[in-house]
């Protein structure tokens, strides 16, 4: 972080020495446990992940490889034809333009939750209800999410309505589901509102584990808000900011509930894990679709990855 | 450096969302072993057995009184149902298990070539045909896996004060006469002519179930796994999605179809702000339930052939609803082939249902009675395996929503396609997956 500006009154510490043998030899003989008590407590939690993350994948992986329909209790082997036909049909890939819709979206929706969460660690009149009300949309299940705006966008629906009341009339509202060239828009637009929260929250409690006695410092030193955003609020929580882009790369590519349940892929908003669904349960292509979900996989991998690259994690020191 | 341990923590807790996100769910778990090939159908009825069944609505009312009579005939059985409100999607993933239940409803995902590894035989079908309708569609080789619970005649659901009201006093016969008529409810009434149900899909899929309308032949879908392009002009699938496409063009269904809603439009047909919606006759009693809720006449709600005629009368294709079927892993194979029996045979579920009985012999119930008066011949169509599979290596799907809402998109101008570039992309996938699958 050498090129990044730093706060003039705050003085670097020098960090403490790294201690090669942190415990002291008169603890450890205390200790009676036996050397497989740790892994006993992981016993639990690691069955968890095997069972219902590993297997599943790993299930995957083979499915990607044969041709089973799903219910057949014969899977041949077909090798990497799968791959091989998902990567020769274009058509499979010119879905993941609505992704675009979504990633825009996310990118509106990491500043608005930083903007929201910069405000609400300051001091604000009614901080709390306003957290409330942020994080809100977070605590409804999706299913509920999608079913409010369903209703939300029907013609004369809540948002005509609403727009209704400033004189507009009814008759020139375009139909915000209906028309192929908003309807992702309104999607994205849904989304934004509901995942906004999580990343508000995210970026709050980065925010307030930055000491307080750095922002009066900087005060002391006659540094506006946007200065001690710029300087402190910043740099200070980079990690968390660079998280949330890759999760929310990560979840533009794989975007679902919203569009699914709202439109079922339909007019145009289709994206890539509706159409790897449909593969398998509706044309009944379960290793075709497998194949698809694999690609996906590797492409978030290869994103996350890149983006390491181009943004490599660094450890923040503020004091 | 306590802040920096906060970050450490909040970056773990915030990558364990990663985590969640990325692991997408997927569900595992197969099993090869197969039926060990005892039949236990012999012998006397008993023990417990588990029904599986989709009708939530009825599970607590009238399958207790199924229960009780049938057993006061089978005193040794005991029956108990499960009801599955995502019946399809529940019980296709519980058939990779043996647990799904001794009797159950066949989903319809799965493919028919399957049925042998899941379900027993339930006997030939030469033989059951002269007593049951429907018996050649859960059939392999010549031996029927199941039974259908009733039978569905296809045709359009409307309402008769709506139609009066456009001044239609004549049944339309052919698709233009259809699209005259909805017309006539679009200028002179305020209900929506043609509701496509666009958003909740699966009642979009109609235009299938219509073949055979067109042309009066029980083999129109032998026919078109037969053909290379049955989305050319003048062929039967080309036209009865033409009419889809139609009535989309000319504006005569909902203003936005994205926004549609099944269950409310049973509540729009009853009390009139819709002219008519294309179902099948399972759907009648619904609409009749639903106009007596509203507090409208049940009796104006009708049911019409498909607009076609052949030799002067229309056609209504009919098919089987779900399929009844035993568990081919059941441990009380003899109890089970009794609640078989007894459902299909004894139950009257069919005129609960206001359909068409599986058994042959038995009338149809009274709500049909207007239906039939039409001069409307049934027309049992002859099932063929090769359509799904050329449906699915061609991701078509006939009876999926996804390909009828593009035509409905292009239809309302919301989509570059037209009707023409839609079949011949249609045509063309549908040679290609041929060619494949042979």
């Amino acid at each position: 972080m050498s090129d990044t500006p730093k706060v003039a009154t705050v003085p670097r510490r020098t960090p403490r020495p790294f201690r090669s043998n942190p415990r002291p030899a008169v603890v450890r003989q205390s200790q009676r446990g036996w050397r497989f008590t740790p892994w006993l407590f992981l016993l639990v939690p690691l069955a968890l992940l095997v069972t219902f993350t590993y297997i599943p994948v790993a299930n995957m992986f083979w499915y990607s490889t044969t041709d089973w329909n799903g219910i057949s209790k014969v899977k041949h082997s077909v090798g990497l034809d799968n791959y091989v036909e998902f990567f020769t049909r274009p058509e499979l890939f010119r879905v993941f333009w609505v992704s675009a819709y979504y990633l825009a979206a996310s990118v509106i929706q990491l500043a608005l939750a930083l903007y929201f969460a910069t405000l609400l660690s300051f001091k604000t009149r009614l901080k709390n209800t306003f957290k409330g009300i942020l994080y809100f949309p977070s605590l409804i299940n999706g299913v509920a999410v999608s079913f409010i705006f369903l209703f939300f966008f029907q013609p004369g629906g809540t948002l005509d309505s609403v727009i209704g009341l400033f004189g507009v009339s009814q008759d020139s509202m375009p139909q915000w589901l209906g028309n192929p060239d908003i309807i992702n828009f309104s999607l994205a637009g849904t989304s934004i509102w509901r995942y906004m929260g999580l990343n508000f929250v995210l970026f709050l409690g980065a925010i307030q584990s930055i000491p307080a006695g750095i922002y009066e410092a900087a005060e002391l030193d006659g540094a506006g808000k946007w200065a001690q955003f710029r300087y402190i609020i910043a740099p200070g929580i980079k990690p968390i900011i660079g998280l949330s882009f890759i999760l929310a790369i990560s979840g533009s590519l794989a975007v679902f509930e919203i569009p699914f349940i709202m439109t079922d892929g339909a007019n145009g908003s289709t994206t890539f894990v509706i159409q790897t669904i449909k593969t398998a349960f509706e044309s009944n292509k379960v290793g075709l679709a497998s194949a698809m979900a694999v690609v996906l996989l590797a492409i978030i991998l290869i994103v996350t990855w890149v983006q390491r690259r181009l943004v490599p994690e660094e450890e923040v020191n503020l004091t | 450096m306590f802040h920096t341990r906060h970050m450490r923590i909040a970056v773990a807790a915030a990558a364990v969302v990663t985590l969640t996100l990325t692991a997408a769910c997927s569900s595992g778990g197969d099993d090869d072993t197969s039926s060990d090939g005892g039949s236990a159908s012999a012998g006397a009825p008993s023990g417990d057995i588990l029904v599986l069944t989709n009708r939530t609505d009825l599970v607590d009312t009238t399958f207790q009184d199924y229960k009780k009579t049938f057993e006061a005939k089978y005193p040794d059985v005991t029956v108990k149902f499960e009801a599955l409100t995502d019946y399809e999607g529940e019980v296709k993933t519980r058939m990779n298990t043996k647990d799904y239940g001794d009797v159950l409803l066949i989903p319809n995902s799965v493919s028919v070539a399957d049925y042998p590894d899941f379900f027993e035989p339930i006997g030939k079908t030469d033989e059951l045909a002269k007593t049951y309708s429907f018996v050649n569609e859960a059939a392999v080789d010549g031996t029927a896996y199941g039974l259908a619970t009733f039978g569905n005649a296809n045709g359009v659901v409307y309402n008769k004060d709506v139609f009066k009201a456009a001044g239609i006093t004549a049944l339309p016969t052919t698709p233009q006469e259809f699209i005259a008529d909805m017309q006539a409810i679009k200028d002179k009434t305020d209900a929506v002519p043609f509701y496509t149900n666009y958003k909740d899909g699966w009642p979009l899929t109609w235009p299938q179930s219509w073949m055979g309308a067109v042309s009066g032949d029980k083999d129109a879908l032998v026919k078109m796994a037969a053909d290379d392009a049955p989305w050319a002009d003048g062929k039967e699938k080309a036209t009865v999605d033409s009419l889809l496409f139609d009535v989309a063009k000319a504006g005569l269904i909902e203003d936005d179809p994205t926004t549609t809603n099944w269950e409310n439009s049973k509540n729009l047909i009853a009390t009139g702000k819709i002219g008519a919606m294309a179902l099948g006759s399972w759907a009648v009693p619904q609409m009749q339930d639903a106009a007596t809720k509203a507090g409208s006449d049940p009796a104006s709600i009708g049911f019409m052939p498909p607009p076609f005629l052949v030799d002067g009368k229309p056609v209504s294709p009919v098919g089987g609803d779900y399929k009844l079927a035993i568990n081919v892993n059941s441990d009380h194979k003899a109890a089970a082939r009794a609640w078989f029996d007894w459902f299909i045979n004894d139950s009257g579920f069919y005129d609960l249902a206001g359909a068409l009985p599986t058994v042959t012999a038995n009338p149809a119930p009274a709500n049909l009675k207007d239906f039939e008066a039409t001069g409307v011949q049934y027309l049992e169509m002859t099932p063929e395996a090769k359509i799904s599979a050329i449906d699915n290596q061609a991701e078509i799907g006939l009876g999926q929503p996804d390909y009828y809402r593009q035509l409905v998109d292009a239809g309302r101008g919301a989509s570059k396609d037209t009707k023409e570039s839609i079949f011949e992309g249609l045509d063309k996938k549908w040679a290609a997956a041929r060619a494949t699958v042979g």
